[in-house]
């Protein structure tokens, strides 16, 4: 099956159904490893102790945000680029669980930061980027919201998005550019990552636990957004044949009233 | 049985606890919409509204 297959979303549907059961068994298998090698296996960090431990979740949570606006914008492309019948589905499904991982970011981020920095918050460019990726999903789901019209909405949600993308080289290399109090990359980076085995293997087997997850929401909400677009749908069309039958009805009784008034006449003559 | 987390314990269950929470609701939400979508289409279609497409998409 090639891929633009998948554009049908009766297809999608039926795909889907088979898919799910394999994601839901991926995603807790991958959550319950990751979850017993961070609060289990890894060592304590030699400065910061226990409290390394929320790095295992507040890193994926701050990938996967950036994850899901990269998928809602390669979305955004495929509906205005190649007019995708699924675009717009994706992209709407996407946006919700990127901002739940968006603000889980934060709250980790900022949890972690009063025992380590002494503050909950401070102004520097990666926390304040991290916090216009929240505000714009915020606003992204606002859009969906205020247009009825799907097409329309997916349209105007999608110049947003790639307007919007912008923030995210900002986000990855903020640490770079500027002097933040949060540290740099220390994974992601040209001469490899900057953590022993101990603590990368928990990392990264966390960061498939939620990337999977993340699949596996994106895929379920882009069933019930399917299903929301066939109800609208089916809804317009029952209104409409209500419509054609409230007309005919008034054709009839204005053409029975006609015959009424032009009988008379007729008799008499 | 939780390992030793020192002496800031409260802030790595807080940030496990949230975490729970909002993926929790978000899982929730997701599926009790999914259900909802699910019996609205049914009634719709009980009540013979159906799409043009349905009779194309029960031959493909």
């Amino acid at each position: 099956m090639a891929i633009i297959d998948l554009a049908n979303p009766t297809r999608f549907l039926r795909l889907s159904d088979r898919l799910l059961p394999w994601l839901i068994g991926a995603t807790v298998l991958t959550m319950a490893a990751g979850l017993y090698l961070s609060l289990f296996v890894s060592p304590d960090d030699y400065q910061q102790g226990a409290t390394v431990k929320i790095m295992y979740i507040h890193v994926p949570f701050a990938w996967l945000a950036m994850f899901s606006y990269t998928v809602m914008a390669i979305a955004a492309l495929g509906t205005l680029v190649w007019k995708h019948p699924l675009a717009d589905v994706s992209a709407r499904a996407a946006a919700p669980i990127g901002a739940a991982f968006t603000f889980l970011c934060l709250v980790t981020g900022s949890l972690w930061g009063k025992p380590m920095w002494g503050t909950w918050w401070v102004w520097d460019a990666r926390l304040t980027s991290v916090l216009v990726l929240f505000i714009m999903y915020l606003g992204i789901i606002a859009l969906w919201r205020t247009i009825e019209e799907p097409i329309r909405a997916g349209k105007a949600v999608a110049v947003l998005t790639l307007v919007g993308y912008i923030n995210i080289p900002i986000i990855k290399f903020s640490v770079d550019w500027w002097n933040t109090l949060h540290q740099p990359a220390s994974v992601m980076r040209m001469d490899g990552p900057a953590m022993p085995p101990s603590m990368l293997t928990p990392l990264m087997t966390m960061a498939v636990a939620f990337t999977f997850l993340f699949v596996t929401l994106h895929v379920m909400a882009m069933r019930s957004e399917i299903l929301r677009r066939r109800i609208r749908t089916l809804r317009q069309r029952e209104a409409a044949g209500a419509a054609s039958v409230a007309t005919a009805t008034q054709d009839l009784k204005s053409a029975a009233s006609t015959a009424s008034e032009t009988e008379p006449a007729e008799v008499q003559s | 049985m939780l390992p030793d987390l020192g002496n800031h314990a409260g802030f790595i269950i807080a940030s496990y606890a949230v975490s729970l929470v909002v993926i929790g609701g978000v899982i929730g939400w997701i599926v009790t919409d999914y259900t909802r979508q699910k019996s609205t289409l049914a009634e719709l279609e009980a009540r013979g509204i159906r799409r043009r497409s349905a009779n194309t998409d029960a031959k493909s």
